[in-house]
């Protein structure tokens, strides 16, 4: 079975910190290097906290540390930022909107 | 020598709190009071050094660097004009103006935000309010989509669920709070109710609630979520004061986006049958609500317009960046006051890799390797005055407190609009 997950991203307040040391810069890109998925999904996936998961999109893929979170089960959080936008495609549905919340996204343990 | 300034008006969000006391040391701020994380940030972290242009990522002069620029536009066949939200909406107003002399697409950073809102608001129209309304009225607070303690964090403190106002006088004993969204959050964990629902079903629950106000009933759940929850959260709606629906980027990035925003807006119409109830947008920059004020005053619209044809046209989906990037109808970029390169996805990003671009920003806020053009204006706010709008579209006047080191988005645009060649 294939694991499609629906993909969120969004703002936290280490995020925005690290935008104020400068887009790419160390503390910005740990800030936003990172998946948060639901404790059952982990379990479901065999992936402990920390380790390790490919993400894979339409777009494009990024390996990132997965950490449990309480999320319902089947989504994915990622803070807004480069790794997040590796999988968001750059399809806007005539309006100019990507799919920064909403982009399927399948998870592979590595 | 120390000097402190009282009420500075902060401009990282769309609330532009106005109370922030800064310190400061010479010729750096030492001491922020009152702002959130996130704007004692802006504050603390600012470098207001003199800092020089680069071109082709060698330093040079202003003028050097201004000739570039000047050269790139005059050059482009299709330039675009990105950003805008951060800047002050005197630059703003030039970047417009530079914009139909070069007959340039220009598109600001609404066009990854709430430019849904924009196209809901031009279709259904927008029952509204200011943050002061909702201060000292709103009995009941939704907020849907949007996460304020994270993203706008004193927008409760100073403007809705914590706030004394003149008719609420017990703060947050007099309001009801009600958040919406697909996952819990920090501001859902405070809320008196909390709807989850599931992605991209925002359409639907709007609707459900909508058949709810209108006296219909509901024959079953509406995905996930029980008709009971719904049936609380209307008769919470039909029986307050003064409602205040304010919504994020849950709305506009999902699924149905603009349509989602239309189905609030047509909600929040209904229940003034019933009581006041207004909508709005909790907005991100601190001046993204003044781009959409002034391109809509210059030009008709709120973003994406290209001046291509001679007059003002709109074009989602065609001239909003992501996809003039994506698809390679941009040959030269402007950016102004924005970093694309960490906001959009890698395949219209990676497209400014392509085209010569020019980078005007804040020193430290733009340095991409890429950029064609680096020219590190001053900041608004900090060491620049302009013009800010708030989230609920009140024009606000930001303070300089630091000496300017670097020239300002509008002396450059100016200078800009006086060396291009008319399209």
């Amino acid at each position: 079975m294939e694991d499609y997950f629906t993909l969120i991203s969004g703002r936290t307040k280490k995020q925005a910190a690290g935008l104020h040391k400068g887009p790419g810069s160390p503390e910005h890109l740990i800030a936003t290097s990172y998946v948060e998925i639901s404790d059952a999904d982990m379990t479901r996936l065999g992936v402990s906290d920390g380790e390790t998961v490919k993400l894979v999109s339409s777009a494009g893929f990024v390996e990132l540390k997965a950490f449990k979170a309480d999320l319902p089960d089947g989504l994915l959080f990622i803070p807004m930022g480069p790794a997040a936008n590796q999988l968001v495609s750059a399809e806007t549905f005539g309006v100019g909107m990507p799919s920064f919340k909403g982009q399927k996204v399948k998870v592979e343990p590595v | 020598m120390s000097q402190v300034f009282e009420n500075v008006v902060c401009k990282f969000c769309g609330c532009l709190c106005d109370d922030i006391t800064v310190e400061v040391e010479d010729t750096h701020i030492s001491k922020v009071k009152k702002a959130c994380p996130n704007g004692r940030g802006m504050f603390l972290d600012y470098d207001s050094s003199y800092s020089k242009p680069f071109v082709d990522g060698k330093e040079a002069s202003w003028d050097e660097a201004i000739a570039a620029s000047v050269d790139i536009l005059n050059k482009a066949d299709s330039p675009l004009i990105y950003g805008l939200s951060s800047t002050s909406s005197e630059a703003q107003r030039k970047a417009v103006e530079l914009a139909d002399i070069l007959g340039a697409v220009i598109d600001s950073t609404s066009s990854v935000c709430h430019f849904p809102t924009s196209l809901a608001f031009q279709a259904i129209g927008e029952v509204t309010c200011t943050l002061g309304e909702v201060k000292d009225r709103a009995d009941l607070l939704i907020f849907w989509g949007c996460n304020p303690l994270v993203s706008h964090i004193r927008h409760f403190t100073r403007y809705s669920a914590n706030a004394k106002g003149r008719y609420i006088k017990n703060g947050r004993k007099g309001r009801t709070v009600v958040v919406v969204d697909v996952r819990p959050t920090p501001t859902s964990k405070v809320a008196d109710l909390f709807i989850q629902i599931k992605p991209g079903t925002d359409y639907e629950v709007l609707t459900s609630l909508r058949a709810l106000v209108n006296g219909k009933e509901l024959e079953k759940d509406v995905d996930g979520v029980a008709t009971e929850d719904l049936e609380k959260l209307v008769d919470l709606m039909k029986g307050c004061n003064y409602g205040v629906a304010s919504f994020g980027m849950g709305l506009t990035m999902s699924a149905g986006r603009q349509y989602n925003v239309g189905e609030l807006f047509t909600l929040v119409v209904e229940l003034n049958k019933f009581t006041r109830f207004s909508a709005m947008p909790m907005r991100g920059h601190g001046n993204v609500a003044g781009a959409d004020q002034v391109l809509s005053w210059l030009s008709g619209y709120p973003t994406a317009v290209s001046f291509a044809c001679g007059v003002p046209q709109i074009g989602p989906g065609e001239f909003t960046s992501v996809d003039m990037l994506a698809n390679g109808a941009a040959d030269a970029a402007l950016i102004l006051a924005s970093n694309p390169g960490a906001h959009f996805p890698y395949a219209a990003a990676k497209q400014l890799n392509k085209i010569p671009t020019i980078y005007m920003a804040p020193a430290g806020d733009c340095k991409p390797e890429s950029a064609t053009v680096v020219l590190p204006t001053a900041c608004y706010g900090i060491d620049a005055e302009g013009t800010a709008y708030r989230m609920d579209n009140v024009p606000i006047r930001l303070r300089s407190v630091l000496q300017k080191t670097r020239p300002t988005d509008e002396e450059i645009l100016l200078q800009f609009i006086k060396a291009v060649e008319k399209c």
